[in-house]
């Protein structure tokens, strides 16, 4: 069963589309990441499922009810982490928590306070006083610290540093050892490497790519890095084989991943003397599906 | 100094920019409202002996100083006098208020939003922004000044145009000490809330202490530049020589005030903070609790005021009468009606204008969930278990319990002081019950709120408009001879104004009537609308 089922899900701000029939499935049980660029509508499909924002077309189903009427009920089950933490300026960050918390229905202190020891979090000042990541810490402590079902993250980290990042990531490897669910959305592609364990990308209110990261890894290429005793020109012909780079021995280049076999057997024709692979990053993914916006604005594909 | 400096004249442009309503609006509404009430003068006190029993009355009370000064020229009464002495200290504190208001917007509340930290990222000196608000509220304390100096009318008996210039500096010196004291109180406190308590503190003792002093003569007025406007004599024997009090004055606090912005860092203030409790206290569970632990401190603040200044006005209800008795137009009605029953219409008239005031409790709660909604923190309450209704119907619960206390400290203010004055600890339970009979009135506002708030968001802070109508309605409506229709739009028109009128139960529900249907509505319309 899906804990969370979206089709076609539409939402316009005047004559803005922010989304235009997405769709988005995460299973039970599953680290779920959601890339796109800004703007992409990640953080409106999240408003949307919390019942915060109505849609105005499709369907979205979430724990088996419906996001919009039946908030309340379904808000029990989930813990939600927004990408600007704000709070209110004279109550400390530990009445933060605790307020939320009990909100949610009860907290166990023993594990808010082994989570607000593991971020490294005084709880004891006053919210004006915190910077952006010790707020981020204290809505993350309280998420975390809950018996929810459904945790959705909207950039979880942003404000962290990468050491906090590290624990939050250990954190979320715990929750899903436990069988909990978690919808991730991220602009670190590392933190979603490392956690998801399917991909939704979105762009423009769409999505384009869901998958495994092994199904995604499949539409994309691998990186091939190979010296050779011949001059290798003659690769550029090859099926599937794209931005090829010879110098003085050393060859580079991307094939598609249904010619890989045949690309790698074409290059012994040289004389191999040494390879090297790699597999698409997430990175390399991305860069694929928003290569085009970023290249528009003149920033370089190659990483 | 320059470097310091460097990127005020941009900013200023830019501050002007974003003020462009809200200043227009505090000038416009100082300037007409004094002149509203001049142009009053002459029909309210046709002839120089009506004057003349209301310079006697002024005279004979003591407590009539908390609203007018030490009265020069009060043997001869023109209508110069009246207005140096009945008008000065209202409007003289009304534009200190909107200096400390001002002032803090730009500077204290701007360091707190943590947007002055991308200004001063830019080349921008660290005295640019402390400048550039400072000049905004020079700006508008000169033009309160040339519009008063040049507006009020020479043509009435005893104005000048020299008097009309000491009158004017007199309102803009003090308001220019208050940018001051608001510059200095922003670099001290690290919350705009803190800075607006403390600069307002600062305000009321100052504004007191004169009150205190002109009830003798014991020349302690000086202390204070409330004292030093009155002291400018204008319309009677204008001397010019207290304006370089205020010149100095508030040379000094901005002298204070830049050199300790040019050397601490931003963000920072000089009165540390308290830390807050590391664990929540069991109460705090419910979004009711969370409510009333935002509002308290207000609700407090705005309670105790009212019960003061009830207690004020009760404290002159006896003399009240007598007011009346002097007054040649009056006489007639005073012999007709009696004596207890004048001081029951002025008991009356004087509660029904507190519940006004008290309003803007009701109204400061209602508004809330908007500021709660824009700065994004209802979003993580509502993804928890709480409804919609729930949280909003908490907040107004707060506005319409927390107005009931209000007006409660009204009642309890006005009764024992007037029971002490009078001697007949009878008076405190009419009173009590006077006030508490317009909660809804104030419920009725607080509905307007939650109309606007669920259906027209954006729009919240319209509220307060309705409030500045009824106000204005209240102030200057008897003097204006309206259309009925016009009163009628004003809930307050519809309480009995006990003690004086009888008690009548009917238009109470009908007004509790129309406040439930507001709130029903405004709370139908945030269930359906999108949050953001």
């Amino acid at each position: 069963m899906s804990a969370i089922s979206v089709t076609g899900l539409v939402k316009t701000f005047g004559a803005t589309r922010a989304l235009d029939g997405l769709d988005l499935e995460v299973a039970e049980g599953e680290v779920h990441g959601f890339l796109g660029p800004n703007g992409a509508g990640k953080s409106t499909t999240i408003r949307v499922l919390l019942g915060l924002l109505r849609a105005d077309a499709g369907a979205a189903t979430l724990l088996g009810g419906d996001p919009w009427h039946d908030a309340v009920d379904l808000h029990r089950r989930i813990a939600y982490v927004p990408g600007d933490v704000s709070l209110w300026p004279n109550l400390s960050g530990g009445e933060a928590i605790d307020l939320l918390s009990r909100l949610r229905g009860g907290v166990d202190p023993a594990r808010r306070d082994a989570l607000i020891q593991r971020f490294d979090l005084d709880p004891s000042k006053k919210a004006r006083a915190y910077s952006k990541g010790n707020r981020q810490k204290v809505a993350l402590v309280a998420a975390l610290a809950s018996d929810a079902d459904l945790l959705i993250f909207d950039e979880p980290t942003s404000g962290l540093d990468p050491l906090m990042a590290a624990g939050f990531q250990e954190v979320v490897r715990e929750l899903k050892a436990e069988g909990r669910t978690a919808l991730l959305s991220s602009h670190i592609l590392a933190e979603v490497e490392a956690l998801c364990d399917r991909v939704t990308i979105i762009r423009l209110g769409r999505r384009v790519e869901s998958g495994s990261l092994s199904d995604l890894r499949h539409l994309t290429r691998t990186t091939i890095l190979a010296e050779v005793a011949e001059p290798a020109q003659a690769l550029a012909d090859e099926p599937g084989v794209h931005d090829l780079k010879v110098s003085d021995g050393h060859v580079s280049f991307d094939v598609d991943t249904h010619h890989l076999n045949d690309a790698v057997r074409r290059l012994t024709d040289f004389g191999l003397r040494s390879m090297t692979s790699h597999p698409p990053t997430l990175e390399q993914l991305f860069l694929r599906h928003y290569g085009d916006e970023l290249a528009a604005e003149g920033v370089p594909l190659q990483t | 100094m320059s470097t310091a400096l460097a990127g005020t004249r941009r900013l200023v442009r830019f501050t002007l920019r974003r003020d462009r309503v809200r200043l227009t609006v505090w000038v416009l509404a100082i300037v007409v409202t004094v002149l509203g009430s001049v142009a009053t003068f002459s029909s309210t006190y046709p002839t120089a002996a009506d004057r003349q029993a209301r310079a006697d009355v002024l005279q004979s009370n003591a407590a009539a100083s908390l609203f007018v000064g030490p009265g020069y020229g009060t043997d001869h009464y023109t209508f110069g006098a009246m207005t140096a002495n009945e008008m000065l200290p209202l409007t003289a504190l009304v534009v200190a208020l909107m200096n400390i208001f001002l002032i803090v917007r730009h500077t204290r509340a701007e360091e707190e939003e943590e947007r002055a930290e991308l200004i001063r990222a830019t080349r921008v000196g660290r005295l640019a922004i402390p400048s550039a608000a400072l000049t905004e509220l020079i700006g508008a304390n000169v033009a309160i000044a040339v519009l008063l100096t040049f507006g009020l009318p020479a043509s009435l008996e005893g104005l000048s145009a020299a008097g009309s210039l000491a009158f004017a500096c007199g309102v803009a010196g003090v308001g220019l000490v208050f940018a001051g004291v608001a510059l200095v109180a922003a670099q001290l406190t690290v919350s705009a809330r803190g800075a607006l308590g403390l600069s307002s503190l600062v305000m009321a003792v100052l504004y007191l202490e004169r009150a205190l002093a002109d009830m003798g003569d014991s020349g302690l007025a000086w202390l204070s530049p409330f004292g030093w406007a009155s002291n400018l004599r204008a319309y009677v024997d204008e001397r010019w020589w207290p304006l370089l009090l205020f010149a100095a004055l508030t040379a000094a606090l901005v002298a204070v005030a830049f050199r300790i912005a040019a050397h601490r860092d931003l963000g920072a203030g000089m009165i540390a903070e308290r830390p807050g409790r590391p664990h929540a206290s069991a109460r705090l569970r419910s979004p009711l609790a969370l409510a009333l632990r935002l509002q308290r401190t207000s609700l407090v603040a705005w309670a105790l005021s009212l019960l003061a200044f009830g207690a004020v006005y009760g404290s002159i209800a006896p003399d009240a009468a007598h007011l009346a008795a002097d007054v040649v137009k009056l006489k007639d009605y005073y012999a007709r009606i009696g004596h207890a029953a004048v001081v029951d219409q002025f008991v009356s008239f004087a509660i029904y204008l507190c519940a006004v005031v008290a309003a803007g409790f009701a109204i400061q709660v209602a508004t809330r969930p908007r500021a709660e909604e824009t700065a994004g923190r209802t979003e993580p309450l509502l993804a928890t278990p709480v409804g919609r209704v729930r949280w909003l119907g908490a907040q107004l619960a707060v506005s319409l319990g927390g107005g009931v206390l209000v007006l409660l400290g009204i009642g309890l203010g006005m009764g024992v002081s007037y029971a002490l004055a009078d001697g007949d600890a009878g008076h405190v339970l009419p009173s009590v019950g006077a006030a508490l009979t317009y909660a809804p009135a104030l419920w009725v506002f607080t509905g307007l709120a939650a109309l606007l708030f669920g259906l027209l968001p954006r729009a919240t802070t319209w509220a307060w408009a309705g409030l500045g109508v009824v106000g204005f309605l209240a102030l200057l409506g008897p003097l204006l001879q309206l259309p009925d229709w016009i009163y009628d739009v004003s809930p307050f028109e519809h309480v009995p104004r006990m003690p004086a009128d009888a008690f009548s139960a009917a238009p109470l529900l009908v007004l509790t009537a129309v406040a439930a249907a507001l709130l029903a509505l405004g709370a139908w319309g945030f269930r359906r609308r999108d949050l953001g």
